[in-house]
């Protein structure tokens, strides 16, 4: 199921000539998260005893949350507006220099890694946190039953 | 899965189209869509065919699960090292104009290296964590 909804997002991005993240899209969500909720399904019990219990003050604060990010959203400027702040802060600088002052044709490429190279250093970053997490989570519990 | 010869086949075929294709997406990702990040996840995909057609043992003998833990800390320092170098070369943290003789090529030169230890940490990283799932015992 989530593999199909990412394949067609995925397709969805082709058509708006976001090759990039329609590739990032179709490896990761329809490749490697299936699989990988596959195997966590393989570890999991079938059956999970629910706990039917409501709890009042989880669903006010979500519920408030959930008003003040609606609310918020009323100021944001309209879909696909040329003139919204991002079209017009350093995009076009982005557009129009990046070749001159990288010399890469791709302009994913040259935002991702050289103007933005701070920002991917924190994505492999949590990747790499994400890794340790796994593995610690996995073992702990291993040890305790051993 | 020694019973299913189409499957088998098939995936001998695949798998080396699909680690030639993340090599290709790893290095061409300034010219055309990819980069780092899509690369390494079609190479764990690869080899994650691999371990699911011939059983994760079979696939741990061709990258096991601390080569994979060491790479993913490797990509890291390339990456985390090529910054350290903009500064030892007189830049900034992560400016690639200092890394060789005029800026265009320092860039291509940090942008390629980045690119590798991104590449370099998502492969390995993906492929450590199907491995945990896999080889856990309840």
């Amino acid at each position: 199921m989530g593999g199909m909804y990412s394949l067609i997002s995925a397709i969805l991005f082709v058509v708006l000539d976001a090759v990039d993240v329609a590739f990032t899209e179709a490896a990761v969500g329809a490749g490697i998260s299936t699989v990988l909720f596959l195997s966590a399904f393989s570890i999991t019990g079938k059956h999970h005893e629910l706990k039917r219990k409501s709890h009042l003050p989880a669903l006010l604060i979500v519920l408030t949350t959930g008003a003040a990010l609606i609310y918020s959203t009323l100021d944001m400027p309209a879909f696909s507006d040329p003139q919204a702040p991002i079209h017009q802060h350093v995009a076009p600088h982005y557009i129009e220099e990046s070749y001159a002052e990288i010399g890469v044709p791709n302009l994913v490429t040259s935002v991702l890694a050289s103007y933005r190279s701070f920002d991917t250093l924190g994505e492999v970053t949590v990747v790499f946190t994400a890794l340790i997490a796994v593995l610690l989570l996995l073992g702990a519990i291993r040890e305790n039953e051993e | 899965m020694k019973k299913n010869p189409i499957l088998r086949e098939t995936s001998h075929l695949l798998i080396p189209a699909i680690l030639l294709f993340a090599l290709y997406v790893q290095f061409h990702g300034d010219y055309g869509p990819g980069g780092g990040f899509q690369a390494g996840v079609i190479f764990a995909s690869a080899i994650i065919l691999y371990a699911l057609l011939h059983g994760v043992k079979r696939a741990e003998q061709v990258v096991s699960l601390n080569l994979a833990k060491t790479c993913a800390a490797c990509g890291l320092l390339l990456y985390a090292g090529v910054g350290v170098f903009g500064i030892l070369w007189g830049g900034n943290y992560l400016d690639f104009n200092v890394l060789a003789h005029d800026p265009i090529h320092g860039q291509h030169w940090g942008i390629l290296l980045i690119e590798l230890g991104v590449g370099l940490t998502v492969a390995s990283v993906v492929l450590a964590i199907f491995y945990a799932f896999t080889k856990f015992k309840k």
